[in-house]
């Protein structure tokens, strides 16, 4: 048996997953309109590359990557090109964001995709750039550039792929129903990103209430009869499914603050990452689909679906017999870590995970001063102390609130879940973290103001030196003498002309004078 | 007695020599509290506070010659951190020097610009492209939004544009139940 060790803190959250669990994953119907926003993970947003009107196949890329930490979006299904304009997009803000909108034609006609014939034979940053091309991002949640994290760099080495199959948050069962009914791809695709990392051991961690899931991948790994993967049943305790949780649940090493896994020898991705990893390297298919759980009370038939990437929302909850009404009360994402949709015609993008109906809103129980009872210390899994990080970002002292760490915070929700008096200290942190990065950006912003103001100032001072300069070395040429005997010289010339016309002059007047003289 | 004085004077020499070194060793250019004060001004180079630039305010107020109370696009975050900064406290904007307004970008109408470069001069930051003759434009992301470039423009061609908020810059809003005392409160 091999060992596993405790994250601290954490909580024993009703899952509620059995709901959603009790029939297969069906695809669901094709929209009549797709949304499809050009930013769906984190990064710089995608450049448009259709424009309206156009006809469109399945799997054909519409926007390109632009930068480094970006990804491309690839049309889920054929059709027309019917706008390309600021849209709902599902995100706390409820603001708009530029999507490309097709209207389908339901012939759902592929573009001629290209597999690769065998992954073995591409080197490392081949099989990256493929895995760039099919815009896969991380599909547990944030949305990061799959390619990146598969970039282990030239001087370190990975001994550990941790495959996340944890699924820690109440209510969400997509990877769940993922790991059930494909995990020969789920291992195929840990085959491939094995070998982009040229990492050696493979674990999979499962939270322990999954057990069909659990079978299912290990009677796969049985049957290849492979050394070095294993599946490693995990306690379930929330929020073992966070990155750096189950990294230290399963190898017992701490990724540092401010660090990344990598620095510690180990990459953790998403189990369905890892499928759409395979399907892109052994289909050519990009991402265009993913699992999404439908659930939570007010859902006639709470269920997974197979959902194309731009389906409205609104279209996810009528197929599961909810009610769609716009008064906020679905979430994406968990109870733990979700937002509250502000529009219900934001489509599905590829870090939806979880479509939650809420249940009606309990009443609102009373804010109280904090007590200092330092439950939530106990309760959070990062050895942070909320209790200090919430004063601080209250008092929008945010130095104070970045010397407690605040950055390390992974915003899961234990301490505000566990808080007697109802405070609702993530909002706190969130609200602190999204101003000390608008504040950051204004240092850089007015940096770069600051040299180019000084620049400009040099640069006046520099042309009029320069103009001075050229004054003064006319002024030095006048009076230099060595250049004004040249100047001197003129005169000369004029008087040389002046003499000469005046001795033509002379000349002719002789001349003239004597002729009549001679007659 | 003797040994006492003798002591004492080798100690003043050699402190005296310390002091005189570290003087020499660690000699500080420029002025360290104005490159502190400057650091803290927003850098629109906008001169609402009446003195050319940031840097010059700056300057000012190292020397005592202006109030901390005079940058209008830095607000109350601004006066605030030179007033930590000075051990001074904080005191509301000055209304002589303007309002607070929401950020902005110049934008040149293009069909208007009859390509005079008097706005290129005027831009404190070289945000303006352009020749003579030629039309110009704004380099968006460079415009500190001072608003310099509007007086001189004949024409009339150059329009504040406040910044729209997209996605990635939105910021989660304060919390609503920050009024804990009086939400306690008013539920007894």
């Amino acid at each position: 048996m091999n060992k596993l060790w405790r994250f601290p803190g954490g909580l024993h959250l009703p899952g509620h997953k059995d709901e959603s669990t009790a029939v297969s994953v069906a695809a669901a119907q094709l929209p009549r309109f797709l949304v499809l926003p050009l930013q769906q993970h984190i990064g710089e947003p995608a450049k448009a590359l259709v424009k309206v009107g156009d006809h469109i196949l399945k799997g054909q890329m519409i926007a390109k990557a632009s930068g480094y930490v970006s990804a491309p979006v690839h049309a889920s299904s054929s059709g027309t090109v019917v706008e390309i304009g600021e849209r709902p997009i599902p995100h706390p803000s409820g603001l708009h964001a530029l999507c490309i909108v097709i209207e389908t034609d339901g012939q759902d006609t592929w573009l001629p995709h290209h597999p690769v014939e065998d992954y073995r034979q591409l080197d490392p940053s081949a099989l990256r750039n493929i895995i760039r091309e099919a815009g896969i991002v991380g599909l547990g949640g944030a949305g990061f550039p799959t390619y990146i994290k598969l970039n282990r760099g030239a001087d370190k080495v990975i001994d550990t792929l941790i495959l996340n199959g944890a699924e820690c948050e109440p209510y969400i069962t997509c990877d769940d129903m993922l790991m059930r009914e494909r995990p020969e791809e789920i291992i195929a695709g840990l085959f491939i990103m094995r070998h982009a990392l040229q990492a050696r051991a493979c674990i999979i961690g499962i939270e322990d209430n999954k057990p069909h899931a659990i079978d299912a991948l290990a009677r796969v790994i049985h049957d290849l009869k492979v050394k070095d993967i294993r599946v490693a049943p995990i306690p379930t305790r929330y929020p073992a499914g966070g990155e750096k949780q189950l990294i230290k649940v399963l190898t017992g090493r701490e990724v540092p603050s401010n660090g990344l896994p990598l620095h510690i020898g180990v990459v953790c991705q998403n189990v369905a990452t890892a499928t759409a990893v395979y399907r892109a390297i052994t289909y050519g298919e990009p991402l265009i689909s993913r699992y999404v759980t439908v659930s939570g009370p007010g859902i006639q038939q709470p269920r997974n679906l197979e959902v194309l990437l731009g389906t409205p929302i609104r279209e996810l909850i009528e197929q599961c017999g909810g009610a769609p009404d716009d008064s906020g009360t679905f979430l994406m994402g968990g109870p733990m870590m979700g937002f509250p949709l502000h529009n219900l015609a934001a489509p599905v993008i590829k870090t939806t995970n979880c479509i939650l109906a809420q249940p009606p809103a309990a009443p609102a129980q009373p804010v109280l001063p904090c007590i200092r009872c330092g439950v939530c210390a106990e309760a959070c899994p990062v050895s942070l102390l909320p209790q200090q990080l919430y004063w601080h970002a209250a008092a929008k002292d945010f130095t104070k609130a970045q010397s407690y760490n605040l950055f390390d915070c992974i915003e899961c929700g234990c301490c505000t879940s566990v808080c007697p008096s109802n405070i609702q200290l993530v909002d706190y942190y969130r609200f602190a973290k999204t101003e000390i990065a608008a504040q950051e950006l204004e240092k850089r912003k007015a940096d770069t103001a600051r040299n180019r103001h000084e620049f400009r100032l040099q640069r006046l001072e520099r042309d009029k030196a320069e103009r001075a300069a050229r004054h003064e070395q006319k002024k030095a040429s006048l009076s230099d003498p060595a250049t004004s005997a040249k100047n001197d010289a003129k005169p000369d010339v004029i008087q040389a002309a002046i003499e000469r016309v005046q001795a033509k002059r002379a000349a002719s007047d002789e001349s003239s004078g004597s002729v009549p003289a001679q007659h | 007695m003797f040994s006492a004085i003798i002591a004492l004077t080798v100690l003043a020499t050699v402190s005296g020599l310390l002091l005189g070194y570290a003087a020499i060793r660690f000699k500080v250019q420029g002025d360290p509290l104005v490159d502190k004060i400057d650091a803290i001004l927003p850098q629109t180079q906008c001169g609402q506070c009446t003195y050319p630039g940031c840097r010059p305010y700056a300057t000012a107020i190292a020397n005592g010659e202006a109030d901390i109370n005079q940058c209008p696009p830095g607000g109350e975050a601004t006066i605030a951190a030179l007033a930590e900064l000075l051990g001074r406290d904080p005191k509301p904007l000055n209304a002589a020097h303007g309002a607070v307004k929401p950020k902005m970008v110049a934008v040149i109408d293009e069909t208007r610009c009859i390509g005079c470069t008097l706005c290129i001069q005027a831009c404190p930051v070289d945000a303006i492209l352009g020749a003579a003759k030629h039309m110009h434009t704004v380099i968006a992301q460079e415009c500190t939004g001072c608003e310099l470039c509007i007086p001189p423009c004949p024409v009339d061609c150059i329009d504040m544009v406040p910044i729209k908020q997209t996605a990635s810059t939105w910021k989660w809003p304060y919390p609503q139940d920050s009024g804990e005392w009086r939400v306690a409160s008013s539920a007894q």
